[in-house]
């Protein structure tokens, strides 16, 4: 690799020993490419070698800043007012700060994955070998990695291939890293350049961590029928012993289920999980059972059920020890970044640790074996679960009424409703509660997000969150969803059927729900917008945390997302591609339908495929409730390949938006490639990163963002029909900017005819021809005469 | 005298914010300004901006205020100020009821973008703003939005009529009682007729 201090490279020698051909070697490794795809422009791109293309897209899509803070307080000069973009001691503006602390929060995230994705790698080749062949699909995945191939122009085959993927990785992130230090960079737009590089980064890393764990661990390889599995938190059988495993790194939740099964216990002890982990726990073992999305977490704890606890990495409350304290559950810690003060007993029998926790001499133990995990946390689960079991943890009614009691005789401060990030109306719920109504207490547990700021304010210290979680122990138990566990890839022959109607526009796009629940309303308007848009046949991708909202939610069949439509790829499939780092199995499918599908060289090439990809390519994401770091570098690395993300409301505190100038009809030029013209498209898509005020506005703007500037008539005219539909059905009225969207008569839908022909005709609408569209002037393929 | 803190615990927004005390007056409580723009009296502000404009957003019309909707009383702001108005999409069904079709509609995030453009010509096209007044959108929302303005629009001064402290805003109410919150907004309603 080119970050090696000897490399040598052979296209190809002839001499009298024979031929060689494509031999690199390098310090420590030996890597033979049979890979016979031409190298592309940019493999293992510097932060500066896709600046280009990342300033076609900023032009075309201004930031606009929403500072949390007046302040830089970063060095020892500060604190500095940056108010009315003022500059600080250093030099710096607001608006430079902005991208720097947006590329700071991108540069966290992607260093989460890759971190994850280093600890997955080292120890499935510590166990498997690194010769151990990559396998994310079989026959049905030729291009088992279309992001690393990329980015990096290589063809990973095994295990060991990957470590020289994460080699550069790394490297990346340190250069972005110290792009932030003071004085390094001194321009919002260079700023926002890099953003977008950890985003794609990220996108590497977090490919890297799932195919290394399809390959090792018998997960579903690209099935669209993984199987259906329990979601919920009265799916647990709460008699048995249950284990809650928290977090995003599956080993220590394995070796768990390993141990479990080793000795004959699997039917005896409950596998619990949140957030990511527990969809990878199903992966691996259908029994596992999923409890909630990161907003589940303290009212699992609190509802007292798991007997142990177990936390790995990642997006776990930083009290998780003190909220397992509360409830005398045993609490093992697994990983070098969250320690949270616990002794190391890695290296201690299993029978010592165990007997510290069961008596209580030891309320939590930090051990780094992930394979001493699984038998420490079972063997302690059902020692302390029978005594636990005699005792509940949630307040009886009457507990209840009497808290709500001293709150209403205080004067009611108002200050819980203050601290709530979606301020619930806790007061009034309080008091209806201190009259013995539980009725808005329970409705306040559907919109809550589970961060119980309100307790910490309050100066009764009245236990607010546990009387919410208490009030609602029935609609808790009420708990029993289904979802389709992580599938992985799209399949290589799923791409073939699909990539026509996406790219002409029959499809009427992709649209992906990920990222964390930090909802403006609860999870549910996940799962009513995953089944309104499969309903309208396009194609419902969903991840992490929002893939287990949308299954969180009954018709009035009584059916989940999941078991109303097909896992499969294609229009009106629900396809839940796993955990946060398959995220990059979405993303991977829209690289693959330019390569498989457009016939691009994907080899090293990623502004031409990115450029395809946002001119053809109908797809959107959705991350309704984006709350972390890491769903700042996962967005940064769908707006590469020019990607719109739609977040909500709550996103606005990410600090940025980048939106697109509808009525500046400059900013909407295509070079069409067959003739080298420039030719208008119209806003198309609009935005590369929108917050939506409410789910209603939300919807809208997914379906406007589906078009794209190749769009067919037939397939402009879907996508409008689903636009203009949406927009009546929500908002009562047309939408005002139809003209825009409109290329040619034959682009209006048939059975809106009369009535669009109306508004183009107020507007003065112009024909204007559907080109070959590229925004990179070097894509033009006209002859010269 | 009361001290003002921002409805959102924790939101506090830097030197420049609507800071400082209000008093009560006889029969309302004073808009508060943020440092340079001096506290008010009643539609000072709006009756003095040439070209004001009133950003609605879908939660006016969900909060009863008496026994009318929030989104009511702003509309009669508008119409007899001569406000225009731009409401969020999601409130637009909401002024359809009321018959009302004079209304921009736009999403609150393009709003706040184009208003940093101070070649921005309205959506009413008779050019740029000069006084932005918001009510009715998220609380968080609207305080990144304000911020945003706050920062990047110097040319526009902002309002809100929420009956929560923004501290980004130029102008804003204090953290009111809904009583004290319908007092007011008529007594603007008012002044701004007069």
């Amino acid at each position: 690799m080119t970050d090696k201090g000897i490399n040598l490279k052979i296209r190809e020698l002839q001499s009298d020993i024979g031929k060689i051909k494509d031999l690199e070697i390098s310090i420590g490794k030996f890597r033979q490419d049979n890979w016979t795809e031409l190298q592309g422009p940019t493999p293992f791109p510097s932060m500066t070698a896709l600046r280009n293309w990342d300033k076609k897209l900023l032009a075309r899509y201004q930031p606009f800043y929403l500072p949390f803070s007046d302040h830089c307080d970063l060095c020892t000069y500060g604190k500095c007012d940056l108010t009315g973009n003022k500059r600080g001691a250093c030099g710096i503006n607001m608006s430079t700060q902005q991208s720097r602390t947006y590329l700071l929060a991108a540069c966290i995230g992607a260093a989460t994955h890759t971190s994850h994705a280093r600890e997955l790698v080292t120890h499935t080749i510590q166990k498997f070998g690194s010769d151990h062949l990559l396998d994310t699909g079989g026959l049905a995945v030729g291009v088992e990695a279309p992001t690393i191939r990329l980015v990096c122009g290589i063809k990973p085959e095994t295990l060991g291939d990957l470590e020289t993927v994460l080699d550069y990785l790394e490297n990346q992130l340190t250069q972005l890293l110290s792009a932030t230090h003071t004085g390094q960079e001194g321009n919002h737009l260079d700023f926002e350049s890099k953003v977008l590089h950890a985003g794609m980064i990220d996108q590497v890393g977090m490919e890297v961590a799932d195919i290394a764990q399809i390959s090792v661990f018998g997960f579903p390889k690209a099935d669209p029928d993984a199987p259906l599995v329990e979601l919920g938190m009265g799916v647990v059988d709460t008699k048995k012993p249950v284990i809650l495993v928290i977090g995003h790194n599956v080993l220590p939740a394995i070796n768990i289920i390993d141990y479990l099964k080793d000795k004959r216990l699997s039917d005896e002890v409950e596998v619990t999980g949140i957030c990511c982990t527990a969809i990878d726990a199903t992966r691996y073992s259908p029994k596992a059972k999923i409890i909630g999305p990161m907003s589940w977490q303290l009212r699992y704890i609190r509802s007292g059920i798991p007997d142990v606890i177990v936390v790995d990495e990642q997006c776990i409350r930083c009290d998780s020890l003190i909220e397992a304290e509360r409830i005398r559950a045993p609490f093992i810690a697994t990983s070098e970044k969250n320690c949270l003060g616990l002794t190391d007993r890695t290296r201690d029998p299993a029978d010592e640790i165990v007997a510290d926790l069961v008596s209580g001499k030891a309320p939590g133990v930090l051990i780094l074996d992930p394979d001493k995990v699984g038998e420490v946390a079972v063997r302690t689960a059902c020692a302390v679960a029978p005594e636990r079991k005699k005792s509940g943890t949630l307040l009886p009614s009457q507990e209840i009424i009497d808290y709500a009691k001293i709150c209403t005789q205080s004067n009611m401060c108002l200050v819980c409703q203050r601290a709530c990030p979606n301020e619930l109306n806790i007061p009034e719920s309080i008091k209806a509660a201190g009259q013995g109504n539980f009725r808005k207490l329970i409705d306040i547990y559907d919109e809550c997000a589970g961060c119980a700021r309100c307790e910490q304010v309050c100066p009764q210290e009245i236990p607010l969150y546990t009387m919410i979680v208490s009030a609602a122990a029935q609609k808790m138990r009420e708990e029993t969803f289904k979802i389709r566990t992580g599938r992985g890839a799209i399949q290589d022959t799923e791409i073939r059927k699909v990539g026509g109607p996406i790219v002409l526009g029959d499809i009427p796009g992709v649209v992906a729900f990920v990222g964390c629940s930090n909802y403006p309303k609860g999870g549910q308007e996940v799962a009513e917008m995953c089944m309104e848009f499969a309903k309208r046949r396009y194609i419902v991708c969903t991840s992490g945390c929002s893939a287990m909202s949308a299954g969180m939610y009954r018709n009035e069949e009584g059916k989940t997302a999941y078991e109303m439509y097909p896992g499969s790829f294609e229009a009106g499939g629900i396809v839940n591609v796993g955990p946060c780092v398959a995220n990059a199995h979405i993303s991977g499918a829209a690289v693959k339908i330019a390569s498989i599908f457009g016939r691009r060289p994907l080899r090293g090439n990623y502004e031409e495929i990115a450029d395809y990809v946002h001119n053809r390519v109908g797809a959107v994401g959705v991350a309704w409730g984006a709350m972390s770091q890491k769903a700042a570098s996962i967005m940064s690395g769908f707006w590469r390949l020019g990607i719109p993300v739609v977040v909500g409301p709550h996103g606005t505190k990410y600090r940025r938006m980048l939106l697109g100038r509808a009525d500046r009809e400059q900013d909407w030029y295509v070079h069409d490639r067959r003739t080298g013209e420039k030719v208008y498209v119209g806003p198309v898509p609009e935005h590369l990163f929108f917050a939506a005020e409410t789910k209603e506005e939300a919807m809208v703007m997914i379906a406007k963002l589906c078009m794209r500037p190749n769009d067919t008539v037939k397939g402009r005219a879907t996508k409008l029909t689903h636009y203009i539909d949406l927009h009546r059905k929500l908002f009562g009225t047309i939408p005002d900017d139809i003209h825009l969207f409109v290329r040619t008569a034959m682009d209006v839908p048939v059975t809106m005819k009369g009535e669009i022909t109306r508004v183009l005709e107020e507007r003065g609408w112009k024909e204007t021809i559907i080109p070959d569209p590229t925004l990179l002037s070097h894509q033009i393929i006209k002859k010269e005469l | 005298m009361t001290i003002i803190e921002p409805r959102q615990i924790a939101g506090v927004a830097g030197p420049e914010t609507a800071s400082g005390s209000i008093r009560r007056a006889k029969h309302s409580v004073r808009i508060i300004g943020r440092r340079g723009m001096g506290s008010m009296g009643w539609g000072d502000g709006i009756r003095k901006a040439k070209h004001p404009v009133l950003i609605i957003g879908h939660r006016a019309a969900e909060i009863d205020i008496d026994d009318k909707k929030m989104l009511d009383y702003l509309l009669e702001l508008a119409q007899k100020g001569n406000i225009s108005v731009i409401a969020t999409p999601h409130t637009n069904p909401a002024l359809l009821e009321r018959d009302y079709t004079k209304a921009g509609i736009m999403p609150a995030i393009e709003i706040g973008h184009r208003l940093t453009d101070p070649d921005w010509k309205g959506i009413d096209g008779k050019g740029p703003y000069d006084l932005a007044i918001f009510a009715g959108l998220p609380n968080y929302m609207e305080s990144t939005i304000l911020s945003g303005l706050k920062h990047f629009a110097p040319q526009i001064r902002t309002m809100t009529l929420d009956n929560t402290y923004q501290p980004h805003a130029c102008w804003s109410f204090s953290n009111i009682s809904g009583r004290d919150w319908l007092e007011n907004l008529k007594a603007i309603i008012e002044h701004v007729e007069d």
